[in-house]
This record gives C-alpha cells, sequence and structure tokens, in this order.
C-alpha cells in the first residue's frame, strides 16, 4: 500500500487493518500524532487525510490507501513556522505539548474551510480534542489570532 | 495486535460487498471504524475476516419517488442538515472528525454497552418510520428500524441503506448529555407527527433504542443503572423529555 506523507511517497508493509497511527508512528517513524486514549475521543492522534482533519487510531491503514497524510512536519518547520503554529506559539498555546499537533491540525483544517471562522464555529471544531494542562483559555485565544491572521 | 491471520476485503461496490459478506460468519465489518478499531486496539475482536465498506459505493442521501434513502456509509456529517429530528441527533454525535468518520450503517447496528452510549441516530430514525435494507442469509431484505432492532441490529445482516417518506411533519427533539471530551447522551427523546399520527422513540433507555407510548412513556421499559445515570434518574428524565420534545414540535 502506499501513502504520501507530508508530500512525501511512501510504501508501506504493515497490515490493512493496522491503524495509521501506529504505522506513522512505527513503520515511518512518525511521532508527532500521539497514541493518547486510542478510542477516538481525546484528539492528539489527528492527522489530515486528504486535507480534512481525521482520527489516525480510528483508520484502518486500508481505508487510507493511496491517501495524502499531512501531520505537524508538513505545515511548518522549526525554522519557519507555518501561520498557526506561530500563533500558537505568540500565544502560549501549548504547555506539555501531548494535545498541541491535534489542536494545530484541527485549526489548520478549520481555517482552510471556514477561513473567518467565529467562536461558535472554532468551539465546535476543537470539541474533539482534550488538553490535560486545561489550557483552553490560550489555545482560544491563539486559534482566534490564527483565523484573524488569515483573514 | 496479532493481525497477520486477518485478511482484509475491500469491494468496490454494494454488490461485492454483498458477495463478499455471503452470510456474515467469521466476517467483522468496519465501515467508518469508529467502534470497531478501538475493539480491535484493545484485543477485545479477533476477526478472521473483515470487510472494509469505505469504497463499495454505499454513501449518499438521495431524494426520489417520494422517499429519502441514505446509504449505510454516509457519514453522520452528511446529516448535520438532513431533516429533522434526525439532523438534531446527528448534531450531537462525538465531534467533528469521528462524525466525518462514523456512519449511518455502524450507528442503526450499535448497541451501548454500561459505559459507552451509542446508535444516537436509531431514535431519530424510528420517528421518522425508517426501514433498514440489509443483506445476508436469504438475501436482501427490507423491514422496519423497530424490527431491526428488537431481532438484534444486524446480527448475520450487511446493512446497505435506511428510507423513510419524503413527506412533510413536525419534528421534536430533546436530549441530556453527559459532557466529556464527546457529548454522552444520557437520554434522548424524538419526535415526529405526520397527518396527526405521532412517533415518539427514545435513546438511552435500552441497549438500542426503542418506540414509545406517548401516553405512557415509562411502559415497558426496564431501565438499567449504567456509568452515565442510574435508572432511577432516567425514570425522573424520560417523562420530562417526553414532555419537551413534544412542546418544542415545529414543522420539520
Amino acid at each position: 500500500m502506499n501513502l504520501t506523507v507530508n508530500g512525501i511517497e511512501h510504501t508501506v508493509e504493515s497490515h490493512g487493518l493496522r491503524p495509521l497511527l501506529h504505522v506513522l508512528r512505527e513503520e515511518l517513524g512518525i511521532t508527532s500524532p500521539k497514541a493518547g486514549c486510542q478510542q477516538g475521543g481525546c484528539g492528539t492522534c489527528t492527522v489530515l487525510v486528504d486535507g480534512e482533519p481525521r482520527r489516525s487510531c480510528l483508520l484502518p491503514l486500508a481505508a487510507v490507501d493511496g491517501a495524502a497524510i499531512t501531520t505537524v512536519e508538513g505545515i511548518g518547520t522549526p525554522d519557519h513556522l507555518g501561520p498557526v503554529q506561530a500563533a500558537f506559539h505568540e500565544h502560549y498555546g501549548s504547555q506539555c505539548g501531548y494535545c498541541t499537533p491535534g489542536f494545530l491540525l484541527a485549526t489548520h483544517a478549520l481555517i482552510a474551510r471556514s477561513p473567518k471562522a467565529g467562536r461558535e464555529e472554532i468551539e465546535e471544531a476543537l470539541a474533539g480534542h482534550v488538553c490535560r494542562c486545561t489550557g483552553y483559555v490560550k489555545i482560544v485565544e491563539a486559534v482566534e489570532a490564527a483565523v484573524g491572521g488569515a483573514s | 495486535m496479532g493481525l497477520n491471520d486477518v485478511s482484509v476485503l475491500i469491494p468496490a461496490s454494494a454488490d461485492e460487498a454483498a458477495a463478499a459478506f455471503g452470510d456474515g460468519s467469521g466476517v467483522t465489518v468496519v465501515a467508518g471504524g469508529t467502534i470497531v478499531l478501538p475493539e480491535l486496539a484493545a484485543g477485545r475482536l479477533r476477526p478472521k475476516t473483515a470487510l472494509l465498506l469505505g469504497r463499495a459505493g454505499l454513501a449518499g442521501i438521495e431524494r426520489k419517488d417520494g422517499r429519502v434513502t441514505i446509504g449505510a456509509g454516509t457519514p453522520v456529517s452528511a446529516l448535520h442538515d438532513a431533516d429533522r429530528p434526525l439532523a438534531d441527533a446527528a448534531r450531537h454525535v462525538g465531534d467533528l472528525e469521528v462524525r466525518a468518520q462514523a456512519t449511518v450503517g455502524g450507528n442503526v447496528c450499535s448497541a451501548s454497552s454500561d459505559d459507552a452510549p451509542r446508535g444516537d441516530l436509531q431514535a431519530a430514525l424510528l420517528a421518522l418510520g425508517a426501514d433498514v435494507r440489509s443483506t445476508g442469509k436469504g438475501g436482501e431484505a427490507t423491514e422496519p428500524l423497530e424490527r431491526f432492532l428488537a431481532d438484534g441490529a444486524g446480527a448475520g445482516r450487511l446493512v446497505l441503506d435506511v428510507s423513510y417518506d419524503d413527506a412533510p411533519r413536525q419534528a421534536g427533539y430533546a436530549a441530556v448529555w453527559r459532557p466529556h471530551s464527546h457529548h454522552y447522551t444520557i437520554l434522548a427523546v424524538a419526535a415526529a407527527k405526520r397527518d396527526g399520527e405521532l412517533r415518539l422513540a427514545a435513546t438511552g433507555v435500552a441497549p438500542r433504542a426503542v418506540l414509545l407510548d406517548a401516553g405512557d412513556p415509562l411502559r415497558g421499559l426496564e431501565l438499567r443503572d449504567d456509568a452515565l445515570a442510574s435508572a432511577w434518574y432516567r425514570t425522573q428524565l424520560l417523562p420530562r423529555l417526553v414532555e419537551r420534545a413534544l412542546a418544542n414540535l415545529q414543522e420539520a
């Protein structure tokens, strides 16, 4: 099977029922999607599948054969943060960082589909993402800044 | 998880899916994966054959000849603007990403366990008088959702679509959720009234949704304690939610 991850094509050997999360982490060594609850409830394994946010712990590899996957490494680099990453950095939208990849990708996808998203739409887009540091106020401020910067 | 001896089938059409499913023995159906993948990860499910439906062409909503037909592979997120009370139930399932993965077919086949409420669309579809079309042993069959649910909701059946009359109705919905990362539905009541006939159903009173008697909503129910609420609490709550769903009946 084939996956394009952050623009790079990979042939993968994992079993077709293996969750995309573990294929990314263990076969391809891309560890930014985290194995949190592994039940779809915490959000930190979120990746973009053909641009749409999805829980990689709930997706069997065979269901995404041929898809384009984006992780946080695909929306910016340490030297050149993407606009969403820059907004989180500037507004202290990350504490321990475990949930951050999911929040960043959910926000990236939100801005792509709704460049002028208001508070309600932001809250809906982030609803499935849990921050155990409970830094939600700063996270939402960062997302509002990212949305404002994009529009 | 030891998956090496599990064969994965990926049918490219509904006919191929029906042929691959056969009589369903030994087959685990994976539609959106939101229920099956955690079961696999926890080692509670050891399939012989996994039938992945994502490419079987079972997704889509069609309005034709006076019927609304919703393919089993349609994601719950496609129902955000569906007919009421179906849309009311759909908007509160999981979260944005989960709704985009979870399917209508999976939802009607699911049953709540003591710690995981499931099947929120069932009550709304019961209120709409939906039928379920499925295939399996003995071939294709269409039956009312209430019978499908009472008969074990999909054991040995592959759901193809659900459908209901495309007709004007008044619709109402009332629910109480327990806040979590998801809104876990403690209890929800869906109502639809058409030509003076009221259909009332609830989710959260049994493993699968049931039709209610509007005059005596608690009749015939055996409410149980679970991780979300006690039977006592649900006994108090159900009549109130019925009142609210009926009070907010509006043209759908």
